[in-house]
Formats: structure tokens, sequence, C-alpha cells
């Protein structure tokens, strides 16, 4: 304790203050929290955007994008209904990347993972601090680049790229004629960079900076989450990397990987794609597995049931999301055996993911469960997920699949696991982990409001998506026929409830600076086990310069 | 209005604990309002697509989640902290780890099996002597149905489909109605979804479906709920699937991938129609033309 406060006390000595110290920081720490902020702006900026598409959808008939293409591109009267329609295709398609890519990535791994990562397993920082810096200062560039594409020539004069996070050619080539495409594969490359480099970075930290007596087989779950999902990077990224140059070099230099009149072939595109593209969804998911599995241990009072077990279910789940990824394409004239493969594959997935529902439920049993807010969201993280898993083995099925496909059923199976998932994570290990960022409580009442109005509202959101699609109603439509105004109506209303959960989230960050609860350096008491509990709240700028002993 | 209400809370209540397989309010070639299920099918095909979904994947997938969800709920009621003050510690049981890793694969298996039957009808095009499931998923395969009598291509566009009745040499384009056009030419049929000229085919006939894009466009994509298809139309492939209406009518379907602007706006139209008159209608189109052919089932309705 003593050293601890020591170094705290001269922590201004070694390094930049004011705004070089976050420019310049190599601190683990410091980039998390700017890691975080970053996710918390991106995720608004992206559910507003969802909010239009809500407010649109809310009655059959096209309600808003004509008006919103009029203000914002000053798109003339006579033409504002299509820029409306193409502006809704720009909404759906930032909306998709910006919560991938700018929202649930650089919260769980460049945030959660770059501050926990080193704090549990008793290493100073990362491998490489100064890659960090990078790794984090290349999303502000790239997230600019995807808002810029919003506003640059898409096709045929209409703004923004239309062609859905999926970007298939050729939609996305031959007539995305504008420069807006380009300006999105540039996001790409750069938020692609900054993964393939912070992944680098995970995994050479975890295998070299363990602290001594951790083996592998020690480490706590999340660092492990951590470095499955950083091998998943590592090895997908690559592929989306070239697979968007590929459209790029369509695009600008007349190859034609994916033109069917010059021997190319669009569905190769799509192959390439999903590679990346499903490995990606476990990206997204693993290290929220990791987090609840903390929770619910701490909260419960009990050590995790089936350590090894859950290890070794999340390396199964991203091993095999690399041999799956075709059954994104089941309608896209795959032969029989094909698709017969793809859905075995598919369907094998189910047995890890219910290891580890049934290993958290297993933590619980006999344990001592306290309902703190980081609880609550890791509970309702746990039931939901297993909502969206099931609709997951449904979809996995080539033969039902053939009616599920593009509709609003494939929407909320996504949205359970990732909106419902991820997100209830990402507020988990927000709430959880909030007193040893900033060294302050967060108003209980409030992370509890904020919980339950969550929970209604994306439930009221996404549920009734799940009858929508089975009912046949396409996704990325800006209008429906009128059978299916009921259950968007309520869907619309449902955003209305979560978008009232984010305003209490946004409380909560206010209210807790100002009045200054000081939190403890564990306020979780015995059930917290992890490293980072034994450091002050909030730890010192430089931690573990005696490297703690595992025994 | 409050009587739609309350069925619907009704049927909610009862859909969300899973005690209710989704058919309820089910109609022929289009959703209804407030639909919760699979539209009703017309070929073999999308008979054993709902009873695979409704007879058998939406009654495990409820079940196992109302298993969870029990399991929470008495964990959090019998170990909470006052229930349950001195937590134990144990953190292995070979057997429980056994038993959720050897289930859930039983349960796959169960699945597994209608499933491939389910899709390898689907990929089949009958050639007459091959048995389909039909509505009986756990058969093998009971239902008849005759080869193909008729190929039709169907091309997509931005934004309209292109229908070709490739033996007959004949074709013509099928474009929505907007809402104008809709209240002149066809009152009450549903907006977004009624189009100028739906493709003709004749009933208990089986169909040969060739499904392509546009060479120089984008990628759309052919489904048509009530036949269980859903088939990509990718510039430069021709892929091929199949099917066989069992019930005159208008059975209707929407483009299902992304295709650009107007991607919510070049439906999908199936006039199923009795052979006599599907014969009448292609003789007359392939004489003088589609506007004659058309009134030939005109008067025939």
């Amino acid at each position: 304790m003593a050293d601890a406060k020591a170094a705290h006390h001269d922590a201004h000595a070694d390094h930049p203050t004011g705004w070089k110290r976050y420019v310049y920081s190599t601190n683990h720490k410091d980039i998390g929290t700017m890691y975080l902020i970053f996710a918390i702006t991106a995720g608004i900026i992206g559910g507003a955007l969802s909010g239009f598409m809500r407010w649109e959808l809310a009655e059959p008939g096209i309600q808003i994008f004509h008006g919103l293409a009029q203000m914002v591109y000053g798109a003339p009267e006579a033409s504002a209904l299509d820029a409306g329609k193409q502006m809704y295709n720009v909404f759906t398609t930032a909306h998709g990347l910006i919560m991938i890519f700018f929202m649930v990535m650089p919260a769980l791994i460049g945030g959660f993972g770059n501050w926990f990562v080193p704090l549990m397993i008793g290493a100073p920082d990362m491998a490489f601090p100064r890659m960090n810096n990078i790794s984090f200062w290349l999303l502000p560039p790239a997230f600019l680049l995807l808002l810029m594409s919003m506003f640059f020539d898409g096709t045929s004069g209409l703004p923004g790229v239309g062609g859905g996070w999926t970007i298939y050619p050729p939609l996305s080539t031959s007539d995305a004629t504008g420069p807006a495409m380009d300006f999105a594969i540039l996001s790409l490359h750069i938020a692609g960079a900054s993964s393939i480099l912070g992944a680098i970075n995970f995994i050479t930290t975890i295998f070299n900076m363990r602290a001594p007596g951790m083996t592998l087989h020690k480490m706590p779950l999340f660092p492990w989450s951590v470095l499955v999902t950083a091998f998943l990077l590592l090895l997908s990224l690559p592929v989306l990397a070239g697979g968007i140059t590929m459209l790029l070099t369509d695009r600008n230099f007349g190859t034609a990987f994916f033109v069917p009149s010059e021997g190319g072939d669009p569905v190769l595109f799509q192959h390439l794609f999903w590679f990346f593209g499903h490995p990606e969804v476990y990206i997204l998911i693993l290290p929220a597995f990791g987090i609840i599995s903390h929770i619910v241990s701490t909260f419960s009072r009990k050590p995790i049931f089936g350590y090894l077990g859950m290890v070794y279910a999340m390396v199964a789940i991203g091993f095999v999301g690399f041999i799956v990824w075709a059954h994104h394409m089941y309608t896209t004239g795959l032969s029989l055996n094909v698709q017969r493969y793809f859905v075995a594959a598919t369907m094998v997935i189910a047995v890890p993911t219910g290891v580890k529902i049934f290993s958290w439920i297993a933590t619980m049993w006999g344990g001592s469960i306290s309902f703190k807010t980081p609880m609550l969201w890791a509970l309702g993280f746990i039931f939901l997920f297993t909502v969206g898993g099931v609709t997951g083995v449904v979809l996995a099925n080539a033969g039902a699949d053939r009616a599920l496909h593009d509709t609003y059923y494939v929407v909320a199976h996504f949205h359970y696991v990732l909106s419902l998932g991820a997100v209830f994570a990402i507020f988990a290990a927000w709430y959880y982990w909030y007193p040893k960022i900033f060294g302050l409580m967060y108003n209980e009442f409030l992370g509890a409001a904020h919980f339950w109005i969550t929970f209604i509202g994306v439930n009221l959101v996404f549920f009734p998506q799940h009858f929508l699609g089975l009912a046949g109603m396409p996704r990325r439509y800006i209008d429906y026929p009128d059978a299916y105004a009921l259950w968007n109506a309520v869907s619309s209303w449902g955003y209305v409830i979560t978008a009232f959960g984010v305003l209490v989230f946004l409380a909560t960050l206010i209210e807790a600076p100002l009045r200054k609860r000081k939190a403890a350096d564990n306020p979780w008491g015995e059930g917290a086990t992890t490293l980072e509990w034994t450091l002050p709240s909030p730890p010192p700028f430089h931690q573990f310069e005696t490297l703690p002993r595992i025994s | 209005m409050v009587g739609t209400l309350l069925r619907n809370t009704l049927v909610i209540g009862l859909a969300a604990t899973g005690l209710l397989p989704t058919t309820t309010f089910a109609q022929s070639g289009y959703a209804a309002p407030g639909e919760i299920g699979l539209q009703a099918g017309v070929t073999p095909i999308m008979d054993s697509i709902t009873a695979f979904h409704n007879g058998l994947l939406i009654w495990i997938i409820s079940a196992i989640t109302l298993f969870v969800l029990a399991l929470m709920i008495y964990v959090m009621v019998r170990f909470n902290r006052r229930a349950n003050p001195t937590p134990n510690r144990f953190s292995h049981n070979t057997l429980v780890e056994v038993v959720w890793v050897v289930v859930p694969i039983l349960i796959l298996l169960v699945i597994a099996a209608p499933s491939f039957a389910v899709l390898s009808d689907q990929m089949t095009v009958p050639d007459g002597e091959r048995k389909y499931l039909g509505s009986d998923i756990f058969s093998w395969g009971e239902v008849e149905v005759p080869a193909p009598a008729l190929t039709v291509k169907a091309t997509g566009f931005q934004w309209y489909w292109g229908y070709e009745y490739v033996d007959q040499a004949v074709g013509f384009d099928s474009y929505m109605l907007d809402d104008a056009q809709l209240a002149a030419l066809k009152p009450g049929e549903p907006r977004l979804l009624a189009v100028d000229n739906e493709l003709i085919v004749p009933v208990d006939t089986t169909v040969r479906l060739q499904v392509t894009g546009d060479p120089g466009g984008v990628i759309h994509s052919f489904a048509v709920p009530s036949f269980g298809i859903k088939t990509d139309a990718v510039p430069g492939r021709l892929n091929e699937t199949w099917f066989y209406a069992r019930k005159t009518g208008i059975y209707y379907g929407q483009c299902s991938e992304l295709c650009g602007k107007d991607h919510a706006f070049m439906p999908i139209a199936v006039r199923v129609v009795e052979k006599q008159a599907f014969d009448t209608w292609m003789k007359t189109l392939q004489q003088t033309g589609l506007d004659e052919a058309t009134l030939t089932l005109a008067s025939i309705d």
C-alpha cells in the first residue's frame, strides 16, 4: 500500500500532463479510458441513427426520411423521396458499422481489455505501449471517415453508403458510383489496422507478461476471453482487409474480382466477408463472456464453476467460429452438400455455448447472491443471450432459414445476442469496474433504474421483431405492408423507453462525480478475487512495480 | 379495436410463454395484420418448413429458454444473500458437466434429422419419382410431386422483376403499383405487394424457377413465403429452385436482398390459376399480347 501511494504521489513526474497526457499516452489505463469515452460517444451517435429508423418504421408509409433528407442534405423537394430512401439505407449501414467497429469493439476490447487485462494478469502495462497509443488514435480518424462517407456522393447523386454493413458488390461497386463507398472502405481499413495492432499487443502481453506463478490455466477468464478474441481478430481481419481492398480496386483500378461480366463473382466477396464476419460476431461477444463470469462469481461469493470448461468452451467457440461462415449465405445458391455441412458445423456451436450458460448458473448455485447493479446486468445478459442463442439454433437450419433469411427474425436474433448480449455485458462491466476506474461509487438506485428501464425497453424493441420476421417482413425496408404495422409500432415504442434508459445512464455519469462517494479498494467484498481489487481505487499511474506472486 | 388488442395481448402472452405454435391467424398469400407466425403455406416445401418450425423448433427453443429462466429464478430465490448467507465453495461436478454436454448434443440430433430432410427436399427438384415430406417431417417422404412441367426465369432488376417463360419464349416485366395506381387498378389488393403484372402459373403443377440478376445490376432475392422459397438473384449466376402450388390465389413476396433505394418497392406476386385458365392465358399471351391475356383471367375469376 505504502509503495502504491508513493507511486501515486510522484505519478506526474514521469509522464506528460494536460492534453499531452492523452494524445501522447502510453499508459494502458489512460488509453483504456479514452477507448471507453470514444465508445460512449460512438454509441450515442449509432443509437441516434437507429432512433430515426424506428421513428420512420413506427407507422406504414414514409414518415420522416424525405423531410430529413431535405433538412440534412438540402435535397430538392422533387427528389426528396428518393433521397430519403437512400438516406434510410445509409442510416442502417452506418448504425451497423458504428455499433460494431466503433462502439462494442472499442468498449470491450480497447476499453475494458486495456484497463483490466494488465491488472488481472499482474502486469505493469501492455507489452507495446506505443503501439497501444496508435491503436487508439487510429480510431477517431477511421470514425471520422465513416461519418464523412454519409455526406459524400454515394449512388446516382444521392449521398452516403447505402449497401448495408455487409457492403456486398455489385451494390457497393458498380452501383455505388460516388466516393462515399471509398471513404467507408478506408474507414474499415484503418479501424481494422487499429484492431490488428491491438490484437498483437494483447497476445504478446498475455503470453509474456503474466505475473510469476500465473500459468495460463490459472489466468482469470477475462484475459482468457481477450486472448481468444485477439486471435480471432488477428486471423479474420486480414481477410476483411483483403476483401475490401479488392472492392477498392474493382471500384477504382479496373480489376474484376467481383464483376461477373468479366469473369469475377459477386458471391466470392460474400465468402470473404463472412469468413471475417462470423468470427467478428464472436469477437463482439467473447469478451462479454469473460466479464460475465467474473461478475457472476463476485456477486455469488463463489468461485467460477468449471473454470477449465469455461476456458475451452471459449477456445472451441473461437475455433468453430471460423468454419461456419456460409450459414449467412444459404440463399446464394450453395449446393445441397455445402449447406448440409454448414448446418452441422453451425449447430455444434450450441454445445460450448450451452456449457457457458449452465456454468454461470452453476456458479450461482449454492452461492450467496447480492443483486448489485453489475449483477442485474449480468443476469439480464444470461437470459437475453439465451433467447438470442436459441433463435440462432433455429437459423442454423438451412431448411428453416429459407423462410427467415433476411427477415426481421434475423434482426431480432442478432440484436438479442449483441444489442442485448454484448451491450448488457458492457454495462455490467461498466458498473462493476466503475469504482476501480474512477475511484468513485456510482449511484445504486440510478444504476438499477438504468437496468430495468433498458431491460423493458430493448425487449419491447426486439421481441416483436421475431413475429415480424416469421410473418415474412424483410429487413432493411423503409416501408412495409400494413399487416406489419402493429409489431413495428410496439418496437418503436420500445425504442422510446430504451432512449429514456440512456438518459438515466447519462445521469449516473453526472451524479457520481458530483457526489464524490469514495470507492474502497475492493467495494465488492470477498467474492472479488482477481488482482485489480488488490490495488487502490483508482489504481496508481503505474502498478505492480514489484510483481505479485501467484501461488 | 379493443377486441383485437385483447386477442393480440393474449396471443403474445401465450406465444411468449411458448404455449402456442405461432400459426394462430395465418391466411393465404400474405401476412395477416398483427401476424406472429409463419404465413400459411400452399406447397409441400412450406408445409415441411412450417411443421419443422411450428411443430419442433419453437417447442424446443421455448423449453430451453424456460428451463434456463426457471433455473435462474430458482438460484435467485434460493441462493440470494438473505436465503443463503454462507456460500458454498464447490466449483466442479463432473456428472452435471457431462450431462450438459451430452443432453444438448442429443437435442441437436433430434433437430438435425428432420432439418437435413427438409433441406434436401428444398434443394432437390422433383423427378416424379422422389417422395417429399410435406407436413410429416419425421417420415421418409409420402407426398408425391410430379416432375416440372413449366420453367420460369425470374430476373431481378433495379427495381422490378422480369419474368420469362423459358420454353414458351414469352416474358414480361412486373412493377409494384404505387398508391394511386393501386386505387385505380386493383383496389383491395395489399399496398407495397400488388404489382401490375403477376407471374402466372398453373395450380397442381411443378414449376422450375430459375433466378438471376440483371447482368449489369446488383443482387436481389426472390422470395415467396407461402411457397417456402427464397433464392438470390445474382448477376452472372443462374440459381434454381422449384415450387408446386396446390391452391389457386395470389401469393406475395418481397425482394429479400438489399438492392438500393427501392429495395422495399419491388414485390413479387405469383398468381396461381387453374390449368385450363393458364393454357388459355398462355395461348393469348403468345398470340396477341399481355393485356389481352390478362383479360382472359379476369373473366374466369
